[in-house]
C-alpha cells in the first residue's frame, strides 16, 4: 500500500539547537534535516541561528554559512550558486526548490530545510539520485538517426524547429519536480517522473531526431507515462519556471496521434 | 541490499507498449457521459409528476431503453477503468492487487448484465 507515514527509522526527532552570537540582531532560524549513516538513529532537525546581517541573501548563502561558522559537519550539494547545476535541490519551507535560486527574505518565519522528498537520504540533505539517473539513462537522451551525417555540415534546423525546444532545453535535472511529484512518490520504481519524461519530449520535439517512433513504444507503458494523473506539482514546482506536466500531455497526443480511433 | 545495477533496474521489464487504449477510453467515456447523463437528467424532471405506467412506458420506449442500456454500461466501464488505476497506483500488495482486480472487473461485468437484461425485461414488457 502506499505509506502514509515514515517508518520508524525515519521518523524524525528534535535535535539540537545553535544559538547566534550575543551582538546578532537580524536573527533568522534555519531549521535543518540531518542524519548520519555512521552514527545511526533517528533523522532530527537541528534548529540555527543565523545573522543575517552577515549573510548572504538566498537559502545557499545560509546554509554555507552555516557549514563554514556553525557546524562543519553539515553535509549538503551545491556548486554554481546560480541556478543551473541542480546541485543544491532541496525541500524548503515546504517546497522543492535550488537553494541558490530562493530568497531568504520570501519565507516567512522559520526556515524549514529537508531533503528533496520520497529518496533515500545519504546524509543530512544529500538523497542518493541513483534511480532518476538511471531512469534518464534508459531513455537514451541523444539525438538518434538512421541517415548518414552530412559530411560538410552539421544537421541543420530552422529557426521555428528550433523554438519549439524553448521551455524544454532549459530543464537541468535537478529532480525537484520528480520528487514533488506523488505518482512518482508511490510508483516511482516504474513511473518515469516529469523531469524524464520532459527529457523524452525534448528528443521527441527535435526536428534532427529520426527515433520519434521508437520512442513513442518505449514511453508506451500503462507505469512509465500513464501514472502521470496531470496533479501539476511538477509545474509548481520548478525552479526553472518550466512545464513537464505539458510536456507529458504532449507526448500523451502524439501516442494518440499514430493510432486510429 | 540488492547488488542490480541501478540501470537494470530502472530498464525493467521494458515497456508494456500498450496504455494509450486505458487512457483514451477513460477519457472518451467521461465525454460520452456528459450527454448520457445529461439526458438521464431530462428524463429524472420529465418523469417527476409521471405514475408508475407512466414511467415504465417512457422507459420502454426503444429509443429511451437503448440509451439506458448505453448509460448503465458506460457508467459501469468508465468506474472500472478508474478504479484499475487507483489500485494499480495505490496497492503494491500483489495477492491484494490481483483480487481487487478481479473484483473491480467482476462487479463492473456483473452490473452491465444485470442492468442490461433489467432493462430489457421492462422494455419487453415481460
Amino acid at each position: 500500500m502506499a505509506e502514509l507515514r515514515l517508518p520508524k527509522e525515519s521518523r524524525v526527532t528534535r535535535g539540537k539547537h545553535f544559538a547566534a552570537p550575543a551582538d546578532a540582531k537580524n536573527i533568522k532560524v534555519f531549521r535543518v534535516y540531518r542524519w548520519n549513516p555512521d552514527e545511526g538513529g533517528n533523522p532530527r532537525i537541528d534548529s540555527f541561528e543565523v545573522d543575517l546581517d552577515q549573510c548572504g541573501p538566498m537559502v545557499l548563502d545560509a546554509v554555507i554559512k552555516i557549514k563554514n561558522e556553525i557546524d562543519p559537519t553539515l553535509t549538503f550539494r551545491r556548486s554554481c550558486r546560480e541556478g543551473i547545476c541542480g546541485s543544491c535541490a532541496m525541500n524548503i519551507d515546504g517546497i522543492n526548490t535550488l537553494a541558490c535560486t530562493k530568497p531568504i527574505s520570501e519565507i516567512r518565519g522559520d526556515v524549514k530545510i529537508n531533503p528533496l522528498p520520497h529518496l533515500p537520504v545519504v546524509k543530512d540533505i544529500v538523497p542518493d539520485l541513483s534511480h532518476f539517473y538511471a531512469q534518464y539513462a534508459t531513455i537514451r537522451p541523444w539525438i538518434r538517426t538512421q541517415s548518414t551525417t552530412p559530411p560538410d555540415r552539421e544537421r541543420l534546423q530552422s529557426k521555428e524547429d528550433r523554438e519549439k525546444l524553448d521551455g524544454l532545453y532549459e530543464c537541468i535535472l535537478c529532480a525537484c519536480c520528480s520528487t514533488s511529484c506523488p505518482s512518482y512518490w508511490w510508483n516511482g520504481d516504474r513511473y518515469l517522473g516529469p523531469a524524464i519524461l520532459l527529457q523524452s519530449y525534448r528528443w521527441l520535439a527535435d526536428s534532427r531526431d529520426e527515433a520519434t517512433g521508437e520512442r513513442l513504444d518505449e514511453l508506451e507503458d500503462p507505469f512509465r507515462l500513464y501514472r502521470c494523473h496531470t496533479i501539476m506539482n511538477c509545474t509548481r514546482t520548478c525552479p526553472k519556471g518550466l512545464n513537464p506536466a505539458k510536456a507529458i500531455a504532449e507526448i500523451k497526443k502524439m501516442l494518440m496521434a499514430r493510432r486510429g480511433l | 541490499m540488492s547488488m542490480t545495477n541501478p540501470l537494470a533496474r530502472a530498464r525493467g521489464h521494458g515497456s508494456a507498449k500498450e496504455g494509450v487504449r486505458h487512457w483514451f477510453a477513460q477519457r472518451a467515456t467521461a465525454v460520452f457521459l456528459i450527454f448520457l447523463v445529461g439526458w438521464l437528467g431530462y428524463a429524472a424532471f420529465a418523469l417527476a409528476d409521471a405514475d408508475y405506467a407512466a414511467a415504465r412506458a417512457f422507459m420502454g420506449h426503444p429509443f429511451n431503453a437503448a440509451l439506458l442500456i448505453l448509460l448503465v454500461i458506460t457508467v459501469l466501464y468508465h468506474g472500472m477503468l478508474g478504479l484499475q488505476v487507483v489500485v494499480e497506483d495505490y496497492v503494491h500488495h500483489p495477492a491484494a492487487e490481483i483480487t481487487l482486480h478481479f473484483l473491480i472487473r467482476a462487479g463492473a461485468y456483473l452490473g452491465m448484465a444485470l442492468g442490461v437484461v433489467n432493462i430489457l425485461i421492462i422494455a419487453l414488457g415481460a
